[in-house]
């Protein structure tokens, strides 16, 4: 699905968090926000999501202005940095519940949920770790179980906040192409943020650099590399 | 303590001369004087107790304190669990000023809290002729006295609250919203199981605070014999007429229903232990 994000401005009191943002991302890329803290990266992910609103602007999902609708009615998965798992529930539950918050009509049945959380553990390559407690499992199984979770509705859209950032090198590595591959396998359209430009540039299709709540660049890793917009994006590269 | 720890512990001398200062304090503060009501209170055998207990006027406090108790304590659960809720997990104008709202009955006197409302509420009050006029009896009745409970234990469930949900942040929230719960579901299924055991504590705290109030109940109730004396009313009250036999008796039921509270506490705690350790708190 593509995601038309369109003259986004959003201020913190009188500091200037997005000035006029505006991003065209085509259906089934993957897209890498990439930029320094401070440069409004998160914020521009949490407005896409709904978690923030911007003073003005619009935000398109396949051509449909969902600038107005709450983030439930977004159909989207959120992953965050620090992985917000439910922590007084077990891992299958964490992932069925975004099935079960569904309304009576729509929601699959039990065996139905059930069938549906083992085939996502076994995506995020964790079969059999169902019954255990997130303080039960490492960073990166928690990451795996909260990517699970946002896919378990099918959103078209997966956003990610810096969501390798807490976890170490190798971990990183790991999760990095498994989120790639799942992405490919799912048919998914993925914003991801983070402030690492070599994980930018190795997984995403297209990278988008902010400095200072504008885009300084938005092309692919090779363009961007190549032939780098300014200054900034020469400064921030090196 | 074990042997690795010795270059960071205290010498030998030390530490029995601390857990002694320790020990004396707390016995002499705090375990003494309770054990000395009960003892007062039945050294003039169980029967003497049971008929201080029975007494009319007694057993009216009884019933009453357990009344005021039974009502103020859910309200004010419901309230703090909104406050702490509204406080940590959204921003709106005006939360500062709330927060320290709440805080106003820790910091007024409870005799303040008690007179405010029979500024309001007595017969030369401002709401007095009204109140008169349609036969609603508020002071030195049994709806002044749950109002004074209901203002001096108000921040007990809040103030729990708010330091234990600003911990937990609102990501697990956030990520609920992202995965289409309705704010109800949300609020059911992720914010209140994870603030239950605190919650647990908050209400057992009012409740405690809720039977035990003296000062805001005193001038609120009027004091009539048998109809507005809680217990500690009644504790007073039988002290002063030099009956100390009955004024023990009832202190010390006073002071079992604070400690069976803190004991169904401890219990709990013991029996979910696992389960706490596992689901992280």
């Amino acid at each position: 699905m593509t995601i038309t994000v369109r003259n986004i401005v959003k201020g913190f009191g009188h500091y200037p968090a997005l000035k006029e943002v505006s991003l065209e991302i085509e259906d089934g890329a993957f897209v890498a926000l990439l930029g320094p803290s401070g440069s409004g990266k998160t914020t521009l992910l949490r407005i896409i999501a709904g978690l923030e609103t911007a003073e003005s602007g619009q935000i398109l999902f396949g051509g449909e202005d969902v600038t107005d609708r709450a983030p439930q009615d977004r159909r989207i998965g959120f992953v965050f940095q620090n992985y917000a798992l439910f922590r007084h529930m077990t891992v299958e539950h964490n992932i069925a519940f975004g099935l079960d918050v569904m309304k009576r009509g729509q929601r699959p049945d039990k065996p139905a949920i059930k069938a549906r959380v083992e085939e996502l553990l076994e995506l995020v390559q964790l079969p059999g770790y169902g019954k255990r407690y997130p303080a039960q499992l490492s960073g990166g199984q928690r990451q795996r179980v909260a990517l699970a979770r946002a896919l378990a509705r099918e959103p078209k859209i997966l956003l990610l906040d810096e969501p390798f950032g807490a976890l170490d090198a190798k971990v990183r590595r790991e999760l990095r192409s498994a989120l790639r591959e799942i992405h490919d396998r799912v048919g998914l359209t993925s914003i991801f943020v983070t402030h690492d430009y070599e994980e930018a540039f190795a997984l995403a299709d297209k990278v988008a650099i902010l400095g200072s709540g504008k885009i300084e660049q938005y092309d692919t890793p090779d363009a961007v590399q190549g032939s780098p917009a300014n200054d900034y994006v020469r400064e921030f590269l090196s | 303590m074990s042997a690795k720890n010795k270059a960071i512990s205290e010498s030998i001398i030390t530490r029995i001369l601390l857990i002694l200062v320790a020990v004396t304090y707390v016995g002499l503060l705090l375990v003494l004087p309770l054990a000395s009501v009960f003892s007062e209170a039945f050294r003039h055998g169980l029967a003497a107790f049971k008929a201080a207990v029975v007494e009319p006027d007694a057993w009216a406090a009884i019933k009453l304190t357990l009344t005021v108790a039974a009502i103020s304590v859910p309200i004010n659960m419901v309230c703090g669990v909104a406050a702490a809720w509204a406080i940590t997990k959204h921003d709106f104008r005006g939360r500062n000023l709330l927060i320290s709202l709440i805080d106003v009955p820790f910091s007024i006197s409870p005799v303040v809290a008690g007179m405010m409302y029979l500024l309001l509420f007595g017969a030369q009050g401002w709401f007095g002729d009204w109140l008169l006029a349609h036969d609603i009896r508020i002071a030195f009745a049994v709806p002044g006295i749950v109002l004074a409970t209901l203002i001096v234990t108000l921040p007990f469930v809040a103030r729990e609250l708010i330091p234990l949900m600003q911990s937990q942040g609102r990501e697990e929230e956030e990520a609920a919203l992202t995965l289409g719960a309705p704010g109800w579901r949300i609020f059911l299924w992720v914010t209140l199981p994870n603030i239950r055991w605190g919650l647990l504590y908050g209400v057992l705290l009012t409740n405690a605070r809720a039977m035990g109030e003296f000062g805001a109940v005193s001038v609120i109730s009027g004091h009539i014999r048998g109809e507005t004396n809680t217990m500690p009313l009644q504790v007073e009250v039988l002290y002063n007429e030099y009956n100390f036999a009955a004024a023990f008796a009832v202190a010390s039921l006073l002071a079992g229903l604070a400690l069976v509270t803190l004991v169904v506490k401890s219990l709990l705690e013991w029996r979910h232990g696992d389960q706490l350790a596992a689901s992280g708190h």
